[in-house]
């Protein structure tokens, strides 16, 4: 069984998911997600013990060996962005019968698990495949199923929003798969460690520029790199507080390991910095990103909408990570990729309760929160910490790394500007701290804290988060093995 | 002449897919845009499968010792690829008769117009 | 109503036919051009046919929705069923060698089921849209 679990981890949501849609009940349903999401979460955990064990997991589907066959790959990288889907997938899960009691009809409820279950299946398989066909159709299952997903949100600006994300979102798939036609026709090959091996004698070709130009836009667009992040806000807004929380720490976490899995294992760091000049591209669009995406957030009244535009600002700080191209730089990228989906996750956690009390998100309604809701506000307030970059939380291990690999380089301006970006988060997380604590409540409302099950994710994320912040060894002990791994090429 | 006629079939997937591709940002109709996201998908099948054919071979299905086939790799992904885009459709044109509801129009001018008054 | 009556009289003998060939695409796939998507259009096609010409009302009691979900899990549930037997007969997921006594037959069958699954969640599929878009009031 256990030579088995890399495709279990992706068969066994793809199972729940029919039998939700025959259960047809609200909480069994539920339930039969919950477990099925749980068992994910044990055996991504197993896997990425095998890993750090022995290197990396390799599964032939259908027992035709690769690099004919399909094959699910896996090594540190896909395990570590493994179990940090599985978490938040089983973790958020626990939060949703009460969030969208409220938020979606009950006849859909059974309808609800089943896209989420099978928008978990897509994210999971995108990371453990290794064929790269086979992830641009898992891809497209988790996109469409977010798309369905975002459009039970209350307000009928979901509907455009997931419009928006539909076309947007396609293009970019679309722009995939052109760039994995064009290096098949230059490779005949589909399997990305044999796409590794092969693409080296034709790196020089137009085609092969071509595929990557076309691969690196479909993936900016997808991870929501600054010009091509316009369906974010949007989305994030009007979507339901789980489905908002569940994409917001997975999503974009798996479309930023796919940019890495593309440009330093099948490309290849050399070709893809020195050649094609990517450290000139990204190092500026993700401290654009960074800088407007943060000043347009101090100016929301929205917190669903200011928090979207703060996730757009943390994937700057990914990708710059990523471009500064040193170990420390790559392992401050994919540490930060953990962190802020677990501060993340938790932060719209804590706001899909303040929605279920207040039935709104605005600042002006969350005034003398603090008194009215002292433990979701204590929640906020510790996410906001951590997005600050506050030492014990998880953020200030993501700036410390980040800061460490600029200097490192001798690039003393990049470093003063993330602690600038520091700064700015300072401001629009301190504009909702004070109406939370410092200003009257409207009348005397009475305390209604938040209910228990979606307190108890909630928590279960910020403990995590205070954790991992005061002893990182774990994260990013991983995190660099996963940096050199993909520095060395080798898969 | 070599660069148009023997390269035909890439002039008619550069054609296709910017012609989608124009339809999708330029027009207002929502309909008429995911119109345009699909002749954009189908230029992309149009790619794979011409870049599939091998001179002189035939469909690839068994039919004698010697006989060429074209690669069927290409033909399978692409099968793939048509259902997905199918699915992509069906998905936003429900969107659309959702917005069409919620909004009496599917003109995306009018729907923001609608939204900033509310 | 005239016009109707051509119409009536000529699909009657054609639905039949359209189902019939419907099954002919789905199990000759690995014989010629075929499979499961092709044949799960081509049957959904002739109940879209049957609910333009004879009414929604007529064609949903011929199709319950209700039955038509449970057919969509059905489908995908088969598919996934025959990759998780292999699993249990000890080869991996969807090795269709190890589902009979020699590998040719397994393939054979393997193949067989799962595009069976397909071809039944696609064919439900096609006409729980075409349900949904129809049954919308005209507005």
């Amino acid at each position: 069984m256990e030579a088995h679990l890399p495709v279990l981890l992706i068969v066994v949501p793809l199972l729940a998911a029919p039998l939700c849609v025959l259960l047809r009940h609200r909480t069994l349903t539920w339930i039969l997600a919950l477990l099925a999401a749980w068992t994910v979460l044990g055996m991504s955990v197993v896997v990425l013990l095998r890993v750090l064990d022995t290197g990396f997991i390799s599964y032939a589907l259908g027992g035709w060996a690769a690099p004919w066959g399909i094959e699910l790959r896996i090594d540190v990288v896909n395990a570590y962005v493994l179990v940090l889907v599985a978490l938040i997938g089983a973790t958020v899960l626990l939060y949703a019968p009460a969030s969208i009691a409220a938020e979606i009809p009950r006849e859909q409820h059974y309808l609800f698990y089943t896209a989420y279950l099978l928008s978990f299946t897509g994210l999971l398989g995108i990371t453990a495949t290794g064929d790269a066909f086979n992830l641009f159709v898992f891809l497209e299952i988790s996109s469409i199923s977010s798309y369905a997903l975002i459009s039970l949100g209350r307000d009928r600006r979901a509907l455009m929003a997931s419009y928006q994300y539909l076309i947007m979102g396609t293009i970019g798939a679309t722009f995939i798969l052109i760039g994995v036609g064009l290096l098949y026709m230059m490779t005949g090959t589909l399997n990305m460690a044999d796409l590794a091996v092969r693409l080296g004698p034709v790196l020089h070709t137009r085609t092969a520029l071509v595929a990557f130009a076309f691969l690196g836009v479909g993936m900016s667009l997808k991870l929501a790199l600054f010009p091509l992040h316009a369906w974010l806000p949007n989305a994030y807004c009007y979507a339901p507080s789980v489905v908002t929380a569940f994409l917001a720490a997975t999503a974009t976490k798996v479309s930023i390991y796919v940019f890495l899995r593309f440009v330093f294992t099948i490309f290849g760091a050399d070709f893809a910095f020195a050649q094609m000049h990517l450290q000139t591209i990204i190092v500026p669009l993700a401290l654009i990103a960074i800088f407007i995406t943060s000043s347009v957030a101090i100016f929301q009244t929205n917190i669903k909408r200011m928090l979207a535009y703060s996730s757009l600002a943390q994937i700057g700080y990914i990708m710059l990570g990523i471009g500064l191209v040193s170990e420390t730089g790559l392992t401050a990228a994919i540490v930060h990729l953990f962190n802020h989906a677990l501060m993340k996750g938790a932060l719209f956690l804590a706001l899909g309760g303040v929605a279920l009390r207040l039935g709104s998100v605005e600042l002006e309604d969350m005034r003398g929160l603090g008194k009215r809701m002292p433990a979701t506000s204590f929640a906020f307030v510790l996410g906001g910490l951590s997005l600050i970059g506050v030492p014990l939380t998880v953020g200030f291990i993501s700036k410390w790394y980040l800061v460490l690999a600029a200097l490192e380089q001798g690039w003393w301006p990049l470093a003063a500007l993330v602690l600038l970006g520091s700064l700015l988060a300072f401001i629009y997380i301190w504009r909702v701290v004070e109406v939370l604590y410092f200003q009257p409540p409207p009348t005397d409302a009475p305390r209604n804290e938040a209910p228990l099950s979606m307190q108890i994710p909630m928590w279960l994320l910020l403990a995590a988060v205070v954790y991992f912040g005061a002893s990182a060894s774990l994260t990013a002990g991983i995190a660099r093995k996963a940096a050199i791994l993909l520095l060395g090429g080798a898969l | 002449m070599n660069l148009i006629a023997g390269l035909f079939n890439y002039w008619v997937v550069i054609f296709l897919m910017m012609a989608g591709f124009y339809n999708v940002i330029a027009r207002g109709n929502l309909i008429k845009k995911l119109i345009g996201l699909n002749i954009f998908q189908t230029s992309v099948f149009l790619l794979y499968i011409s870049m599939g054919k091998k001179e002189g071979g035939t469909a690839p299905i068994v039919a004698g010792a010697d006989a060429v086939y074209s690669n069927p790799l290409p033909h399978v992904l692409i099968l793939t690829a048509i259902v997905v885009g199918v699915a992509t459709t069906a998905v936003g044109l429900a969107l659309v008769m959702r917005i069409k509801e919620a909004y009496g129009s599917i003109e995306e001018d009018e729907i923001h117009q609608r939204d900033g008054e509310a | 109503m005239k016009e109707r009556i051509v119409l009536r009289v000529f699909a009657k003998p054609l639905i039949p036919l359209i189902l019939l060939f419907a099954l002919y695409v789905q199990f000759h796939g690995d014989y010629g051009p075929g499979g499961g998507f092709q044949a799960g259009v081509i049957f959904g096609a002739a109940l879209i046919f049957y609910a333009l010409v004879f009414g929604l009302e007529k064609a949903q009691k011929v199709a319950p929705p209700t039955f038509l979900q449970s057919l969509t899990a059905l489908g995908l549930l088969l598919y996934a069923g025959t990759g998780i037997a292999s699993l249990v007969l000890g080869g991996n997921f969807l090795d269709y060698s190890v589902l009979a006594d020699d590998a040719v037959h397994g393939q054979h069958l393997g193949i067989l089921l799962i595009e069976l699954g397909v071809g039944t969640t696609v064919a439900s599929v096609i006409v729980l849209i075409f349900f949904s878009f129809a049954g919308q009031k005209q507005t």
